[in-house]
């Protein structure tokens, strides 16, 4: 179809805010940045095919027919982006309701190895071996660090 | 014989749907899952066997012929790749099987668990049986987002925390999948990959270049290359031991897999050769480096698991016959390993109650089982002579040697640095956890059969591959040289049509 120069306007309007709110912090503006996205990507798809008469035989000549496929291929996308957004809601709520907040969060483990390494101290007790020294002489000092969140309790 | 190429889709698919209506019972969605994942890796055999002897098997899906229809296409790699994840899977199941058992099923609704994890299994399989891109795209949906179930199962507070990322990046790099779609639609008119082998070639440089660079993005977010890659070790950990091992075995893999078919297929002549050789170095010496410094066992995993992905670019990016089939060797021989080194350390959690290492000790004592089932696929991972993992780190040293290049010398040492490193973290995580005395008298008890026995079979399937290492060496050569010639894929699906 030849480009029209509304349709790449709105596609990109779209993009642009969609980039800017999935980098926010927050997942509700996440979900929300992915869903314009989406609907930036639909629209972009729609644009690669031919426009016409509705794609089914009797209603139009052949010549004439919308490519049908990126429609089709738009609807696959509608339902994985539906599906998307009510898992992301449902993890957002979760989120909420389990930490009070709906923050995506930096990798915990990550930062408590950095403060080790700040402090330049291995990250295990690499040189212990515990029949040498008691446990509290040379175990790492206790850790004002959190403790590794990531880390199920034992079961 | 073309019927039993949807086979291994279908069947995960219709498993789940009566795994689903059975979530009520236990027993009968355990030999529902059971029955279907067998038959899923009898299939899988079946077509590798078939691909093998007379050449890929085609079907187009519901009749419509080639470029009309949806293709599902079983080559040689594609089928091996199915042989491998579906014995991975199965092995898995029975492990989860186990620990559910053990655990008395307190914290994971098991409900949910057999649907969700045929459904992974159907994604997985679709992505590699899938002929058209699209599909292809259908097929990382559907793992992904039973990926999420499962990454988020149980819906503890760790799990949200590492599940939001997940899914925020895994959202990001199939958005990204999508607009090269629709760009490479608008651009040629079609997306079956047969016909796009022509279209493409007929496309202007630079535009190839940004579909190519597009794709590539997209994949390497799902294979965790380099700079892409640092949402994985915070996300995979935090699962349920089994969740976490068939995750690390297969969805990265699977991205790797679609890197191997557009770039050879798509995009042959290796413009992007110099990308995925700098981004497989850093992959791999970079990840080993973080596997060095971390002081859990799943976490540690989680960056050798990275880094080995590297030495996949490495095979991919050489471009080569011999540089393609040790990356598909090194494949097959990773997703064994790298599962059963998961399933090991959840064998680990359950006998020492942790995995943290400072909190671990004396376990080759307590448990000589234990030590065997790391010991063994440890030393493979770091590929200590006659095991896979020397054999496949060989075959790519071999091809960059013999590309001769100044990158591919420097992937050459980078190569066996990173082994090195391998060997010194999985070492570290041996010091520690196995061999110096306990601080704490660990708790004492025995591990489930049903959970020693998988991981058992996983360890004897990776030191049994060095024994296939021929054979498997020659379908993966087969394989490379279908890859490149190019012209036996696009006969296939337009030559064989509905046979």
């Amino acid at each position: 179809m030849t480009p029209n120069l509304v349709y790449i306007v709105v596609i990109g309007v779209l993009f642009a805010a969609g980039v800017s709110m999935v980098l926010e912090r927050s997942l509700t503006r996440v979900l929300m940045g992915m869903i314009l996205l989406g609907n930036g990507v639909n629209l972009l798809i729609l644009l690669g095919g031919e426009a016409g008469t509705p794609p089914i035989v009797g209603l139009g000549p052949d010549e004439e027919m919308a490519d049908p496929l990126p429609q089709i291929m738009i609807l696959t996308a509608i339902v994985i982006t539906l599906g998307m957004t009510a898992f992301l809601l449902a993890l957002a709520y979760r989120s909420w309701a389990m930490s009070g907040h709906d923050e995506v969060q930096d990798d915990v483990e990550d930062r408590r190895i950095m403060q080790l390494a700040e402090r330049d101290q291995g990250s295990g007790t690499d040189d212990t071996d515990h029949t040498d020294a008691p446990p509290p002489a040379d175990a790492p000092p206790p850790t004002d660090a959190p403790p590794p969140a990531d880390r199920e309790a034992a079961r | 014989m073309t019927f039993l190429v949807p086979l291994p889709v279908v069947m995960p698919l219709l498993g789940a749907a009566l795994t689903l209506m059975m979530a009520r019972k236990p027993r009968a969605q355990r030999t529902v899952s059971l029955t279907v994942l067998t038959a899923t890796l009898v299939v899988s055999c079946l077509l590798l066997w078939l691909s093998t002897t007379e050449g890929s098997q085609v079907v187009a899906v519901g009749g419509w012929a080639a470029p009309l229809g949806i293709v599902l296409i079983a080559d040689q790699l594609a089928a091996l790749m199915l042989v491998v994840s579906a014995a991975v899977t199965l092995c898995v199941l029975v492990y989860s099987i186990g620990q559910g058992m053990a655990d008395g099923h307190e914290e994971t609704p098991l409900s949910v668990y057999h649907p969700t994890y045929l459904v992974l299994t159907a994604g997985v399989t679709n992505a590699f049986l899938a002929g058209d891109l699209f599909n292809l795209y259908v097929g990382f949906e559907i793992l992904l987002v039973a990926s999420y179930v499962l990454l988020t199962i149980g819906g503890t507070e760790n799990r949200i925390r590492a599940g939001s990322t997940y899914v925020v990046v895994s959202l990001l790099s199939s958005v990204i999948f999508l607009t090269a779609i629709g760009l490479i639609y608008a651009a040629t008119g079609t997306l079956n990959l047969a016909q796009l082998v022509e279209r493409l070639d007929a496309l202007p440089d630079g535009l190839r270049l940004i579909l190519q660079g597009m794709l590539l993005l997209a994949f390497g977010i799902k294979a965790a290359v380099f700079p892409l890659s640092s949402w994985l070790p915070d996300s995979y950990p935090t699962a349920p031991a089994p969740v976490t091992a068939v995750f690390a075995g297969l969805l990265t893999k699977v991205g790797v897999y679609a890197i191997i078919r557009t770039e050879t297929l798509l995009f042959p002549g290796g413009r992007a050769a110099a990308v995925l050789l700098i981004t497989g170095l850093l992959t791999m010496v970079i990840g080993i480096l973080g596997a060095v410094a971390q002081s859990d066992i799943k976490r540690l995993l989680s960056f050798t698991l990275i880094s080995h992905i590297g030495y996949l670019l490495f095979g991919v990016g050489l471009t080569t016959q011999l540089g393609l089939s040790s990356a598909i060797f090194y494949v097959v021989h990773h997703i064994t390993i790298q599962t059963t080194l998961f399933l090991a350390a959840g064998l680990i959690e359950k006998r020492g109650g942790s995995t943290a290492l400072d909190k671990l000790g004396g376990l080759a004592k307590l448990s000589p089982v234990l030590a065997v089932l790391f010991l063994v696929p440890a030393l493979n991972l770091a590929g200590i002579p006659p095991f896979s993992g020397f054999i496949g780190k060989l075959g790519l040293v071999q091809a960059g040697v013999a590309d001769g290049g100044v990158l591919a010398w420097l992937l050459v040492i980078g190569g066996i640095l990173t082994s090195l490193l391998t060997l010194y973290a999985v070492a570290r995580v041996w010091n520690l956890a196995f061999w110096r005395t306990p601080h704490k008298s660990m708790p004492s008890g025995r591990l489930p059969a049903l959970m020693v026995a998988p991981t058992l079979a996983l360890v004897a399937l990776g030191a049994g591959l060095t024994f296939a290492a021929g054979p498997l060496f020659d379908v993966g050569d087969q394989a490379a040289s279908t890859l490149l010639e190019r012209s036996g894929y696009v006969e296939a699906v337009f030559g064989g049509g509905t046979r």
